[in-house]
């Protein structure tokens, strides 16, 4: 098990320094100048050589990589070129926004999924088990932005129940400025048009899982025993059906992140994705390369918890040379 | 033996709305090369948001341009983004994929790790950091999109690859003198077919949701080609005004979605010798 975690999580490190790499590429090597495009077609030369040197942009490539690197992990950052403050400061505050809402996304979609796979595969070739089987075919075709939309014209527009947009922020003087309850009410529709998406494919995943689970000799030994359909489902096929959940729950884990970008712009929400966007269109790339190493090394941890947590569940893994 | 393939392909319902819907999504395509409605970026500002309409058939939006020609024309950028996007991934993905197979050892490894790699820049991502440095555009999407097939291809080819190396007929061929290469030409890509025809069109799916989000984000296509996802984007700031047509696209989107989905599920089960024999 030691000998799995090291090699797991020297694997894991490789592939942020990879990452860190392709980021700093991309953004600061293949197009020439960064400071060009930060300042735009028309800049002169003097203010594009001014530019360069507040970002240090002179000194040749490895030192900047090295500079960039190691303040990371000293946990300095540089600052945003647009907003004049340390890009840290600034990924900080927007994450109180997109972590809630990637975690809000992830309960409502596990405890659907769930619910609706162990329902379908119990139903198995029944009314419910179609029922659940194109809800989830419909979950998976609509964009996560367009039901967005569509819950805003019906809850927003129509019903005026909340507002098309915006966050009131987790604490203020009164319920009006925000809260608690406002913050997490700004986040439900949000949450529930990231989620949508997820649980259709998650739901897919569970029903299956279970489904095969039940053909194993020992649920029938079980059955056999005497134990009951319910007992069988909770203690034996539950348990086994979780290993392959767990995987695709931690890959979506990584797709609500990105995707939260998307469906922040339509709430517009103050979170890491609208940051992300402003930022491009601020020209930014300070900032940009910032989020979007943060976003690239979320992916990755994710990827890395989840095998370690796999070869928890699942011992064989421990042991296969592949794992 | 066609005639009993086509047979089975009728009697499979979900293969069959989905081949409907594909159907039509490209008949759209191909008839708004010839013939639509009105040109799609042509504003008429006196005829604006009016309701659908025998002169226009799903109306018009905020600045007059008429709907229908629109969508038609939009799914002309959805095909090319989905064909080009699928046909990096499948390229570039299938013989990183072969190259794992046969060769095995350091090689293999340094696929994989390359794959987990990738998987760490979904499409949006990669959008993001190439839009900050070339701008936004169509090629920008397409590159972003297809960059991200790659490993999915990749690891698919290695897997469906490697049981066809271990068959015996692949032993008698390596017996009789046939390099991988040939091996994999006339052995492993015929045996992997099916499997890669599948995901593609998955693929094509989720690359056309894609598309859709970035061009809404307004990283993708740019005006005036029409676009799905920028009509959306357009039609959110009307949505006091005229709700339906925040509708129009994202049913369009769907439909389009759902359809080749449903044809890839279906040709999963179709391709499938072991359930054809069943049959």
């Amino acid at each position: 098990m030691l000998l799995f975690l090291i090699r797991r999580a020297a694997t894991f490190a490789a592939t942020l320094l990879a990452a860190s790499l392709v980021v700093f590429a991309v953004l600061e090597l293949l197009p020439g100048s960064p400071a060009q495009v930060m300042l735009g077609e028309t800049a002169t030369a003097e203010a594009i050589a001014a530019l360069e040197a507040r970002l240090g942009l002179d000194r040749p490539a490895p030192v900047r990589y090295a500079s960039w690197i190691g303040g990371l992990l000293r946990g300095q950052s540089a600052v945003s070129y647009a907003y004049d403050t340390p890009t840290f400061e600034l990924i900080a505050e927007r994450l109180q926004v997109s972590l809630p809402l990637a975690l809000l996304a992830m309960a409502l979609t596990v405890v659907v999924a769930l619910v609706l796979g162990v329902y379908a595969a119990s139903r198995h070739n029944g009314p419910g088990d179609f029922g659940v089987m194109v809800l989830s075919q419909l979950g998976v075709a609509v964009p996560s932005f367009w039901l967005a939309i569509l819950l805003i014209l019906l809850f927003a527009v129509q019903w005026q129940w909340v507002s098309a947009g915006g966050f009131p922020g987790w604490s203020g003087a009164e319920a009006s400025d925000g809260g608690l309850w406002p913050g997490l009410k700004a986040l439900l529709l949000p949450a529930l048009s990231l989620a949508a998406v997820q649980a259709a494919i998650l739901t897919r995943v569970t029903r299956s899982s279970v489904l095969e689970a039940m053909r194993e000799d020992y649920v029938r030994t079980a059955r056999a025993k005497g134990l009951s359909r319910r007992a069988v489902l909770w203690r034996h096929v539950l348990r086994n059906a979780m290993i392959p959940v767990l995987t695709i729950m931690g890959l979506q884990f990584a797709n609500l992140i990105t995707g939260a970008i998307v469906v922040e712009n339509v709430f517009v929400l103050p979170g890491i994705g609208r940051l992300v966007f402003q930022a491009i269109n601020n020209r930014d790339l300070v900032l940009v390369r910032d989020v979007v190493m943060l976003l690239a090394a979320v992916v990755v941890a994710i990827n890395f918890v989840v095998d370690v947590l796999y070869a928890l569940v699942d011992p064989r893994l421990r042991v296969a040379g592949d794992a | 033996m066609p005639e009993r393939a086509v047979r089975r392909a009728i009697g499979h319902p979900s293969f069959v709305v989905g081949a409907l819907l594909v159907g039509a999504l490209l008949l759209a395509a191909a008839l708004s090369l010839a013939w639509q409605p009105y040109p799609p970026a042509e504003i008429d500002i006196p005829n604006k948001l009016a309701p659908p309409s025998l002169a226009h058939w799903l109306g018009t939006d905020s600045l007059g341009r008429d709907i229908a020609s629109q969508l038609l024309v939009g799914s002309q950028n959805s095909i090319v983004v989905g064909v080009i996007a699928v046909g990096i991934g499948l390229v570039v993905g299938v013989a990183l994929g072969c190259l794992a197979a046969a060769r095995r050892g350091w090689v293999e490894e340094a696929v994989m790790r390359f794959a987990d790699f990738t998987f760490a820049f979904p499409a949006l991502l990669s959008a993001i950091m190439l839009t900050a440095i070339y701008g936004p555009g169509l090629a920008t999407s397409i590159v972003a999109i297809g960059l991200f097939n790659i490993p999915v291809f990749a690891r698919l080819t290695r897997a469906s690859a490697r049981s066809v190396w271990t068959r015996d007929y692949v032993l008698a061929a390596r017996a009789a003198g046939k390099g991988a290469w040939r091996i994999t030409t006339d052995h492993v890509l015929p045996n992997i077919a099916n499997v890669l025809i599948v995901q593609a069109t998955i693929q094509f799916a989720m690359a056309i949701l894609a598309e859709a989000a970035l061009s809404y984000l307004g990283l993708g296509t740019q005006p005036p080609q029409p676009s799905w996802g920028r009509m959306l984007n357009e039609a959110q700031t009307m949505l006091f005004e005229a709700p339906l047509l925040a509708v129009y696209p994202g049913v369009t989107i769907a439909l389009a979605v759902l359809g080749l989905n449903l044809m890839g599920d279906g040709l999963r089960d179709l391709l499938d010798p072991k359930l054809a024999r069943q049959r």
